[in-house]
């Protein structure tokens, strides 16, 4: 079999986010032939400090999906995380804001491991153990607040302004964004757990013979994408100055919808980090790109909606593709 | 003779009160390939996840080299040199071939999985093997051959010196068994040591030197192959003569009931013709993956065919769905029990009644006590072992849990019956009574179509038989005419 064969092969195997990538590159495209702010690189630089959160999260997320899990939990445990350390900030204004990063990475990472070995220990599944924790977390937000809100007089500036320092025209929060993307996708394609996470995900009961408890790297799972949602917590209350109840309610939604649309399958074991990192671009620039039209936010909804339909029938249709060849070529 | 390179002496294990192993013994010689026969539900699987660390033995002992071992783990097994070939697929289909192979310990460099190397080495382990698969193709694209291969080059890459094989021709053709039983012979040359699972006993003759035979999870016979028989195996086997297995119906046929002409649905199945008469048995062959379920499934309205008529007593018929199906008489009692078939977690009751509702309801609403009087019926007609009708099916042993389902169909009356793998899975004495159902209610005039891979209920059982090879009819043949060899023959030659 020749080397083009096999380049070819590789293609086709990749060829959904490369399609994603034209189609996000033709709508960034057309929208910078319409809107001068799609032109200017510095407010391109801004879109994607808008969309950094979202990717963060959408990370974490897709490990879970990749493990057959889902976790609906995030959005409330960066709510929690974001209060807890915007409260700590209030009443300790010396503790230095890097840790304080690192605080609220690791309460979320305790969150995250509490969803994973519910699901892990406890053989529950996934979508209720997160559908209680998140109720869990938001109810814990307000029992930490009192239902009061911690505004930005209330927060220090050196807490408030790390992540807006900017370095080659990006902020940190988008660094931090990009650093996050290379690490996982190295992790994911050279360290053995990183592979191991997709075949547990891809076939259980398989990875049960090589020693693979599939429980076990969904716990894992659980517990990075509660650090990242952890970690989320602190960019969020300083990104829009404020932390209070309802922070960053229903966002669990869009997290998911990046991965679905970046071609993460629900049924586990398939998922790219680029495929994620492009359905959180294509999700963002629709975001910002509809209010420019001048499209009203319900629609703005509709649309999104729309897109995620789209999707999730596009990656149905290439699955039901795979029907059984049974007949063999040559005609009897 | 030499040490035996792995020997168990009286393993047993239970689940939950249910013994799948009481006492089995087994010895394995390098360089030779011991035959483990036994019937579905002998224990054969558990003692493959035994020697694999999937699960632990209550009692026993494991020697290997002439030393104590333990396997609690599958890595444990790995270091132990044990591997498995699996009959169904235990690989991941998205992931490329060369992850396949190094799946459980991938080379490594510097701590990173060290890809150019283990791309390389993948390749070099196909080419040993006489193949060309490209180590990069995603292994989903491969066939059931491929796919046992990739896991043969798995062994090869722990350097195993136990090589388990869990039926690996059940699904292959007549050349590609060739030509794996040509890879046995050359793992055995090599000098290790193969544990060969299967129900093909012509294979076993050929490629086995040893033989264990193991029944309701005890050994009960092991010695030479070539100091045995057929016969002999197969009555050790089945514990009992082997013509009472399968009793025989005789009874009169009658007028046609369904006809099938030039049915197709590419690229599944093409050209499928046969027809079922009233009080006739019409037994369909082939090996896993001939298309014969997706041939009943069309039946059943579960997908369209492309061409090709249905008739049901003289009339067209174009099932679009299931539901279409069924109100036209025709019932299916799929293969998959646990996924198919029985709703577990509901009551023997709900079970039965659940595709009559209509008939047994009345203006809308369900009747408890008529479903009751329709389950309690069905208990008694099928023997069903319970405790009453309410109780649930999760509760019920195998054999039982497929009669509740075979009621279920029959509840709805139906003109045709079609019943994919009956007795898969079932102990013996579950499937006599199966069989001895189906054979009156062929003598109560129904048209029955049965879908199996296992050649003996085959040939017992059909007054006709079909074989499917590869989406296509390779003989239709009556029951009085039909030998093992022809029919197995037409399933597997190329």
């Amino acid at each position: 079999m020749s080397r083009g064969m096999h380049d070819l092969l590789r293609r086709l195997r990749h060829s959904r986010d490369a399609g994603l990538a034209l189609l996000t590159a033709l709508l960034l495209l057309a929208l910078a032939a319409r809107f001068s702010a799609f032109r200017d690189v510095a407010s391109l630089a801004g879109l994607f400090d808008d969309t950094a959160i979202l990717i963060l999260l959408a990370l974490g997320q897709m490990l879970v999906i990749v493990t057959r899990g889902i976790d609906l939990s995030v959005a409330a445990n960066v709510a929690l995380s974001g209060m807890a350390v915007a409260l700590l900030n209030h009443a300790h204004p010396a503790l230095p804001a890097p840790l304080l990063v690192l605080l609220a990475t690791l309460l979320g990472l305790l969150l995250g491991l509490c969803n994973g070995l519910l699901v892990w220990r406890l053989g529950m599944p996934p979508i209720v153990v997160t559908l209680g924790t998140m109720a869990i977390f938001r109810g814990a937000v307000y029992l930490l607040s009192g239902g009061a809100w911690v505004t930005s007089d209330k927060m220090t500036p050196a807490f408030q302004s790390l992540m807006r320092h900017t370095a080659l025209g990006l902020t940190l929060l988008s660094w931090l964004a990009l650093l996050a993307v290379a690490m996982l996708a190295l992790w994911l394609h050279y360290a053995r757990t990183g592979r191991r996470l997709y075949m547990a995900g891809g076939n259980p009961s398989a990875a049960a013979y090589l020693g693979i408890e599939a429980g076990r790297m969904q716990c894992l799972a659980f517990t990075v994408s509660g650090a990242l949602a952890g970690l989320c917590g602190y960019l969020w209350v300083t990104r829009y100055a404020v932390a209070y109840t309802d922070v960053a309610q229903g966002f669990e939604l869009q997290v998911i919808a990046a991965c679905v649309i970046g071609g993460v399958s629900v049924a586990g074991g398939v998922g790219t980090v680029a495929g994620v990192l492009l359905g959180c671009l294509f999700l963002g620039l629709i975001r910002n790109a509809l209010p420019l039209a001048g499209i009203s936010p319900f629609w703005q909804m509709a649309v999104s909606g729309a897109v995620i339909t789209v999707a999730v029938v596009l990656n149905a249709r290439r699955g039901a593709q795979r029907r059984r060849h049974i007949l063999e070529a040559d005609a009897a | 003779m030499t040490a035996p390179l792995l020997q168990l002496r009286g393993v047993a294990k239970s689940f939950g009160g249910v013994r799948a192993l009481e006492s089995a013994t087994l010895e394995l010689q390098a360089g030779a390939a011991t035959a483990l026969i036994g019937e579905n539900g002998a224990g054969k699987s558990t003692l493959v996840k035994i020697l694999t660390g999937v699960y632990r033995p209550d009692a026993g002992h494991i020697d290997i080299d002439g030393r104590a071992a333990t396997i609690r783990s599958p890595q444990d097994a790995e270091r132990l040199g044990i591997s498995v070939i699996h009959q169904e697929s235990v690989v991941f289909d998205e992931l490329t071939v060369a992850e396949n192979i190094y799946a459980a310990s991938p080379p490594r460099r510097g701590g990173r999985i060290d890809w150019p190397r283990l791309r390389r080495d993948a390749a070099e382990l196909l080419g040993r093997l006489e193949s060309d698969i490209d180590p990069r193709a995603p292994l989903g694209d491969l066939s059931v051959a491929g796919k046992h291969l990739v896991q043969i080059a798995r062994a090869l890459a722990i350097r195993a010196r136990i090589v388990v094989m869990d039926e690996p021709t059940a699904a292959l053709s007549h050349r590609e068994a060739d030509e794996l039983l040509a890879i046995v012979r050359r793992l055995k040359q090599e000098g290790r040591a193969i544990l060969y699972i299967s129900h093909r006993f012509e294979e076993i003759m050929d490629i086995a030197d040893h033989y264990m035979v193991l029944r309701d999870g005890a050994t009960v016979g092991a010695g030479q192959v070539r100091d045995t028989s057929l016969d002999a195996l197969i009555q050790l086997m089945a514990g009992r003569p082997v013509a009472q297995i399968f009793p025989k119906l005789e009874c009169a046929i009658g007028a046609e009931v369904l006809r099938v002409e030039g049915l197709s649905a590419v690229p599944e199945f093409r050209e499928i013709s046969f027809s079922v008469r009233r009080g006739e048995i019409l037994g369909v062959y082939g090996l896993v993956g001939a298309g014969r379920s997706e041939v009943m499934q069309t039946l059943f309205g579960l997908q369209r065919p492309d061409t090709g008529t249905i008739t049901l007593d003289g009339r067209a018929l174009a099932p679009a769905s299931p539901r279409a199906a069924i109100a036209a008489g025709i019932a299916c009692v799929p293969e998959d029990r646990q996924r198919q078939g029985a709703i577990l977690g509901r009551s023997i009751r709900d079970n039965i009644a659940l595709p009559s509702l209509a008939r047994l309801a009345r203006g809308g609403f369900t009747r408890t006590a008529r479903e009751r009087g329709a389950a309690e019926r069905w208990i008694g007609q099928l023997q069903i072992r319970c405790r009453d009708a309410e109780q649930s099916v999760q509760e019920l042993s195998g054999g039982n849990q497929q009669k509740v389902v075979l009621a279920r169909w029959l509840e709805t009356r139906p003109r045709v019956l079609i019943v994919d793998e009956p007795t898969k899975g079932i102990d013996v004495g579950a499937k006599a009574a199966v069989h001895r159902t189906l054979g009156e209610l062929a003598a109560q005039g129904l048209a029955i179509i049965m879908v199996s891979s296992e050649l003996p209920e085959i040939l017992g059982m059909s007054d006709r038989i079909l074989v499917m090879r590869r989406g296509r009819t390779r003989a239709l043949i009556e029951r009085i005419h039909a030998s093992a060899e022809q029919v197995l023959r037409a399933a597997t030659d190329a």
